[in-house]
């Protein structure tokens, strides 16, 4: 035992009496762990619940302005909207499903080129990696120009490959096609970065067990690396897909705030924005941004379930 | 069930946070400041146009003559509007003064109380001169008898052409729309890589610039008694021809255009008319930018069978935070900077097209305008004021105005669109009621 005289609040002996210091020692875990909880609570569940309130409301133009309770006629008008919901609910999954086939067939392929060590592969590692560290609404204004029907860049070559000039992202088909282009370019370098992690995990023994047994390159990808790399890859999809939904950016920079013309490149995060933002119809909004997240969970409980039944099959 | 305040929520938010932050953030939280205390600095917001340039000199003269330091924030116009929403939903105090767009947000914002009763103070003050303001732009920044801010810019609709090549294809300058029509097509050559025209084709930004179309086939938006009227023969006309013009004798991919877009045709000599904005001149002015520095021309809105009636609006006010705590500041600040004297250098520097009289009387000061556009300027007979519609609901109703002209650009039923906007605009101008 030391006879150093300790001050009071470290002796070992509790006081009786003193109210704060009793009630801090009793609840010293959640004390501790209080700074986290109130970070928690006002970034994450706060506006959360905040959007959920609203979502039952007629808020519009400023949220002091009186508003009513409306119950779910925000989400059924949503519901029954034919004319910009349900197409942007389309869009949506058809910018999301092709962007992410593309980016995964895409960036797989690369990878495995890029796995095999050769002479400058840290500076072609690097150019691949470029679009990756652009900012998107900069990308976004670049393949603006680059696509400009009259004066932009891609024209000026199809013409000079006797091909007919296309419209692009002016056009009212070929818009989504074109933006669903621009974010497989953005964004496959991040498929191949992840996958590069996932391969170089891999051990090297069954590669050279199926070599030895005779294997060819298809047959070794195909019943070895693939297999083995499938949670890297499904990985990889949570990733993209999530991304891929809620794009943004790169979609207001080239079609404005309405998706274009004909709304052609309205996505739901588009429509959310316009009508917050542009409309300021805030309980609408907040109805539509809580019907995009359902969407957003009931696909991803899906992927979860098919993943472990793939795991356990 | 109506909540008329939400102070209580806000109280009931304020005391965890405030305990939570109380140890870390102690230091950051500046004291309320009083009205009595001496103000030495304002904050600014406003969107990108030649005011904003012309502003950061006559900022720092400011702060030389006062010591109030003025901070300036500027952003592109829909960044702006949706940092002010942020900002006054709110009710931030951290910036006093705002520009704005009156036709946009002002019946908004003035409703939700964003923005403070001006009328006093433009009154206050003799030697400033509140009248020597243009007429029109004095309406335009008062709603029901208030005034919400002081016009800062002035934009007109005008015809920039190129005077070369009319003047090689033995045209005169077109007076008239069906003049303006066989002028394009006359000098339309796709297969070149050369339009007759450049205009907005994308639907909300085009909204404005149709309007001088339909108010001059005798059409507007909205008809006496505030009711929709894009259904009118007038509208239908206006929405076919404008759309006729695009289709006929405009760049591939118009509908995608704002003004942005559609003047980079014209700078870069690809068109031979570009309608739009006056204040847009300097951009083609600039040789970094345009390739059109000595062709470029400029004509009066062309006449339809109404006559002609091109938009003259404000484009740029500036108003007060009704949340900030230095109100008289910054309006000695907004009277300073809006005065005689730095309006017309504001004009002289910077070409800022002045909303006072007294600055387009002055030869000096319209000294750097572009020769021709002066005249336009000084010459406002038949404009109309507005240049959208008007209502609280802006964005909502020029998406729907807007449609028809899309049909009319891509060749569709321009008819049956315009009854549709009409019917949807109706009943938009119905829920305000």
């Amino acid at each position: 035992m030391t006879t150093t005289s300790h001050p009071s609040y470290l002796a070992p002996k509790r006081r009786r009496g003193s109210g704060l210091t009793t009630w801090a020692d009793r609840h010293i875990k959640w004390l501790f762990t209080a700074p986290a909880i109130v970070f928690v609570a006002l970034l994450i569940i706060f506006p959360i619940a905040y959007t959920v309130f609203l979502s039952f409301t007629d808020s519009a133009s400023s949220v002091t302005r009186p508003f009513k309770f409306v119950g779910f006629e925000n989400y059924a008008t949503w519901l029954t909207d034919f004319e910009r919901f349900w197409p942007a609910v389309g869009r949506t999954a058809y910018f999301t499903i092709t962007a992410l086939v593309i980016e995964l067939v895409l960036g797989l392929a690369i990878a495995l080129l890029l796995r095999k060590t050769f002479r400058g592969q840290s500076i072609v590692r690097v150019f691949i990696l470029l679009p990756l560290v652009a900012t998107p609404v900069a990308v976004g204004m670049m393949w603006l120009l680059i696509f400009e029907p009259s004066i932009g860049f891609a024209n000026v070559l199809m013409k000079s490959l006797g091909l007919p000039a296309q419209l692009w992202l002016s056009g009212t088909d070929t818009a989504l096609n074109t933006i669903v282009f621009i974010d497989v370019w953005q964004w496959t370098p991040m498929v191949i970065l992840i996958l590069l992690a996932g391969l170089s995990t891999l051990p090297e023994e069954p590669d050279e067990a199926a070599r030895v047994d005779g294997a060819n390159a298809w047959q070794r990808f195909r019943h070895i690396t693939l297999p083995l790399l499938m949670p890297t890859l499904a990985a990889a999809a949570i990733l993209r897909s999530i991304d891929a939904m809620k794009t943004f950016d790169i979609i207001y920079a080239t079609k404005g705030r309405t998706g274009g013309s004909n709304n052609e490149a309205e996505t739901l995060n588009m429509l959310a924005y316009n009508e917050s933002f542009g409309n300021s119809q805030y309980g609408s909004a907040a109805a539509l941004l809580m019907l995009f997240l359902m969407f957003i969970i009931i696909i991803l409980t899906a992927l979860t379930i098919l993943r472990s039944k793939g795991h356990r099959a | 069930m109506i909540i008329r305040s939400r102070r209580n929520r806000r109280a009931a938010l304020a005391a965890p946070l405030a305990l939570a932050l109380a140890a870390g953030l102690m230091a950051c939280a500046g004291g309320g400041s009083s009205s009595s205390e001496k103000v030495t600095d304002l904050t600014l917001i406003a969107a990108n146009s030649p005011w904003t340039e012309g502003l950061k000199t006559l900022a720092t003269k400011y702060e030389d003559e006062t010591g109030v330091k003025v901070n300036l924030e500027f952003y592109g116009n829909e960044q702006l509007n949706d940092t002010l929403k942020v900002k006054l939903n709110a009710q931030s105090s951290d910036f006093d003064i705002y520009g704005y767009q009156v036709q946009d947000v002002m019946r908004e914002f003035s409703r939700n109380g964003w923005l403070a009763d001006m009328t006093d103070y433009v009154k206050s003050d003799a030697d400033w001169n509140w009248d020597d303001f243009q007429q029109s732009s004095r309406d335009a920044v008062t709603l029901d008898g208030v005034v919400y801010g002081v016009p800062v810019m002035t934009e007109r609709h005008i015809m920039y052409y190129r005077s070369d090549l009319l003047e090689a294809a033995g045209i005169p300058v077109p007076t008239t729309l069906d003049e303006l029509d066989a002028a394009a097509a006359k000098l339309n050559d796709p297969a070149k890589g050369f339009y007759g025209i450049a205009m907005r084709g994308s639907k909300v930004p085009l909204v404005t610039q149709f309007s001088s179309f339909l108010y001059s086939y005798g059409g507007d938006f909205q008809d006496k008694d505030g009711n929709a009227s894009v259904d009118t023969p007038e509208a239908k006309d206006a929405y076919a021809f404008y759309g006729k013009l695009l289709k006929d004798y405009g760049p591939p991919g118009a509908t995608n255009m704002g003004w942005p877009e559609a003047s980079a045709i014209f700078a870069q000599g690809n068109a031979a008319f570009y309608l739009d904005a006056d204040s847009q001149a300097y951009t083609f002015l600039d040789p970094a930018s345009s390739a059109v520095v000595d062709t470029v021309a400029y004509g009066a809105f062309p006449a339809g069978p109404a006559g002609s009636h091109p938009y003259s609006i404000v484009p740029q006010t500036v108003g007060i935070n009704e949340y900030s705590k230095k109100k008289d500041a910054a309006w000695e600040f907004i009277k300073w900077v809006t005065n005689e004297e730095n309006s017309k250098t504001l004009l002289a520097d910077d070409t800022v097209p002045s909303a006072r009289d007294s600055s387009w009387a002055d030869d000096a000061a319209t000294a750097s305008f572009p020769a021709g556009l002066v005249e336009i300027v000084r010459n406002s007979e038949g404009t109309v004021g507005h240049d959208r519609p008007q209502l609280e609901k802006v964005a909502q109703a020029r998406e729907i105005v807007g449609a028809p002209a899309i049909s009319a650009i891509e060749g569709g039923d321009v008819d049956s669109a315009a009854d549709k906007a009409n019917t949807d605009f109706q009943d938009l101008l119905d829920g305000e009621k």
